[in-house]
C-alpha cells in the first residue's frame, strides 16, 4: 500500500472542492438518506470542513438574493381572505424549479446568486406591435396589483399564495395580437452557467431545456391569469421565478412557468416541457381536476402546506378547476376534460 | 473477543439507525424539516429503508470475502432495522400524508402500481420480520430459508417501487437499481442452482 505524506504546502483535497460541488454532494447525501442525525452537527461544524477549528466562531457568508419592496395597489380585504396564507419562508424555500435541482429545497440553495437585471423579456410572434421589456420595465409598464391564490402542484400539495404582478391580457393587449394568434407560447432562461440544473442531468432531472409552456389564447386572455412579479409585497427570489413569472392558479403548478424571457403568440399548439417527457401524465390543459387522476397521484385532495408540523392536518378536498370555476369553466365548453388533461 | 466484537458492531448498528430517526421526528414534529416535512419523512424512511436493506444484503458477501464470520450475527438486526424503516415509511404515508383516510390508502395502493409494488415488498419484509426468532426459525425447520430467500425479491421491489415513483430524477434510483443487481448477482451461483433444480 503506498501512503503518500502531503507536504504542508499542499493543498488538501476539501480546500480545493468548490463549496457548490461540496453542498451539492451533501444535498446528494441527504437525498439518500444517509445524512440524519448528524446533520444538525455537521451543518454547525460546516465552516471547520474548510479551514481551522476557529472558523467555528466565524459567521459562514452567502450571498442572499437582494429583494425589494414594490409598490402595488394591495387587495382590499386582504385581513379577510378566507384560507390562511402559507407561510413566506415556506413558499420561498419549497420549489420546483429543476433549474436549480430537482429537490424542492434546491432552487432556495442555488439560486442566490442568480442575475436578474439586466433582464429582456420579448413579446413576438403573431402581434401587430412586438415589444421587449428590460428589467425596469417588467415593474412600471402596467400597474401593479396584489392577488391571493391558491397553488395546487401536481404532486397533490397545495399553497395560498399572496402574488403581485398584473394581469398577462393587459400585457397582450398592449402587442396587440393579430387574427392568426390562436396560442401563447412561454419560455424560462437558457443560461447553464447561472442555472446549474440545465447542465447537470443529475441536478436538473433530466428534462428537456429550456422550460417551455403554453396556453390557449382565451386561457392567456382570462383576467385570472398573471404575470407576477412578486410576492409577499416583494420582488421574486430567484427560487420562485424572478423576475417575472406567470402564475395560472386553475392549472396545475407545473403551467406557471418561471424566469420568462419570450412570450411568443402563434397560430399552433405550442410544445410544452413536461407534456414532452410524459405525455400521459401531464397534458396541455392540465387543469385541476379531482376527477382525474394522475397516474401516481390521486387528485381528489391535496395537503395544504401552512404552518404546523407533521401533526398538522391539513389533507382537504381538492376543487375543480382549483376553486375557481366560476371564472374559468366557461373556457372549456363541450370538451371532454378527460381526454383533454 | 468475537463476542464484544459482535456487541460493539451491533451498538454501532443500533445508534446509525435509531438516532436519525429521533433526529428526523424531531425536527418533523417541530416543524423545522423543511417547508413540508410529510414529504420529508416519507422520502427519508423510505430511501432509509432502502439503504438498509443493501446493507443486509451485503453482509454475507462481505464475511465470506473478508472471512469475518462474526459479521453474519449482524444480519438479522439489519433486516429487522430495514422493516423498521419500511413500516415507517408506510405508517408515515397513512398518518400523514393522506391522514388516515382509509378508503385513499387503500384505492391508492391497490390502483398506482408503484404503491402495489412497494406494499408488496413490505408484505415480503413483514413477513420476514415475524419469522425473524430462533424460535419460529427452528420450528419453521427447511421452509424458514426458502421463505427468507424473498428478502432478494424484496429489494428488487422496493428499488422498482423507489424507481417508478418519481417524476423524471432517475439517476439517483437508477443507481440504487444497479447496487441491488450488484449484490444479487453475487449470488449467481445460488440462483442458478434453483434453476437447475427446478429446469
Amino acid at each position: 500500500m503506498l501512503i503518500k505524506i502531503p507536504k504542508k504546502s499542499e493543498l488538501s483535497e476539501n480546500q480545493v472542492t468548490q463549496e457548490s460541488v461540496y453542498l451539492q454532494r451533501r444535498q446528494l447525501l441527504r437525498g439518500m438518506g444517509f445524512i440524519g442525525a448528524g446533520t444538525l452537527i455537521s451543518s454547525a461544524l460546516s465552516s471547520t470542513a474548510h479551514g481551522g477549528v476557529f472558523d467555528l466562531f466565524k459567521k459562514e457568508e452567502k450571498p442572499v438574493f437582494p429583494l425589494k419592496g414594490l409598490s402595488y395597489s394591495a387587495l382590499a380585504d386582504a385581513e379577510n381572505f378566507p384560507e390562511k396564507l402559507t407561510p413566506e419562508a415556506k413558499v420561498t424555500s419549497h420549489n420546483n424549479f429543476y433549474e436549480f435541482g430537482a429537490q424542492k429545497h434546491q432552487p432556495a440553495e442555488l439560486a442566490q446568486g442568480f442575475k436578474v437585471n439586466p433582464w429582456q423579456l420579448k413579446i413576438s410572434g403573431e402581434v401587430d406591435k412586438p415589444m421587449t421589456l428590460d428589467y425596469d420595465r417588467l415593474f412600471s409598464t402596467i400597474a401593479l396589483e396584489e392577488r391571493i391564490y391558491r397553488l395546487r402542484c401536481v404532486e397533490a400539495w397545495s399553497m395560498v399564495i399572496p402574488w403581485v404582478g398584473f394581469p398577462l391580457a393587459k400585457l397582450l393587449k398592449m402587442v396587440q395580437p393579430n387574427s392568426r394568434a390562436k396560442y401563447v407560447a412561454f419560455e424560462t432562461l437558457h443560461d447553464p452557467e447561472q442555472m446549474p440544473g440545465q447542465s447537470s442531468r443529475r441536478l436538473g432531472g433530466g428534462i428537456a431545456y429550456p422550460y417551455v409552456e403554453g396556453l390557449r389564447i382565451d386561457e392567456a386572455m382570462n383576467p385570472l391569469t398573471l404575470l407576477s412579479v412578486g410576492l409577499y409585497g416583494k420582488t421574486l427570489p430567484p427560487q420562485n421565478g424572478a423576475p417575472i413569472r406567470l402564475v395560472v392558479p386553475w392549472k396545475y403548478g407545473f403551467k406557471s412557468i418561471k424566469s420568462i424571457v419570450g412570450i411568443k403568440l402563434l397560430e399552433k399548439q405550442p410544445p410544452t416541457t413536461w407534456n414532452l417527457l410524459a405525455p400521459h401524465e401531464y397534458g396541455f390543459y392540465a387543469n385541476v381536476n379531482p376527477e382525474v387522476a394522475h397516474p401516481r397521484w390521486s387528485q381528489a385532495s391535496e395537503r395544504r402546506i401552512t404552518t404546523g408540523g407533521l401533526l398538522a392536518r391539513n389533507r382537504i378536498e381538492t376543487l375543480p378547476f382549483n376553486g375557481y370555476g366560476e371564472q374559468v369553466a366557461g373556457l372549456y365548453k363541450g370538451m371532454d376534460l378527460r381526454t383533454f388533461y | 473477543m468475537l463476542t464484544t466484537k459482535v456487541f460493539w458492531l451491533k451498538l454501532l448498528i443500533h445508534l446509525g439507525a435509531l438516532l436519525p430517526l429521533v433526529n428526523l421526528y424531531y425536527l418533523a414534529l417541530s416543524d423545522q424539516l423543511t417547508a413540508d416535512p410529510v414529504e420529508a419523512v416519507i422520502h427519508f424512511t423510505g430511501i432509509g429503508a432502502l439503504n438498509l436493506l443493501l446493507l443486509t444484503l451485503l453482509v454475507s458477501p462481505l464475511s465470506k470475502v473478508s472471512r469475518q464470520g462474526f459479521l453474519m450475527k449482524t444480519r438479522r438486526l439489519l433486516g429487522l432495522y430495514a422493516f423498521t424503516y419500511a413500516l415507517l415509511h408506510l405508517l408515515n404515508f397513512l398518518f400523514f400524508e393522506v391522514q388516515f383516510d382509509i378508503a385513499l390508502f387503500v384505492g391508492e395502493i391497490v390502483k398506482r402500481p408503484y404503491m402495489t409494488v412497494g406494499m408488496a415488498a413490505f408484505v415480503i419484509l413483514l413477513l420476514l420480520a415475524l419469522t425473524s426468532f430462533d424460535k419460529v426459525k427452528r420450528r419453521m425447520g427447511k421452509s424458514w430459508q426458502k421463505l427468507h430467500n424473498y428478502s432478494y425479491l424484496a429489494v428488487v421491489l422496493a428499488g422498482v417501487h423507489f424507481y417508478w415513483s418519481v417524476k423524471s430524477e432517475i439517476i439517483e434510483p437508477g443507481i440504487y437499481l444497479l447496487l441491488t443487481l450488484a449484490l444479487l448477482s453475487l449470488r449467481r451461483d445460488k440462483f442458478r442452482r434453483w434453476f437447475k433444480r427446478k429446469g
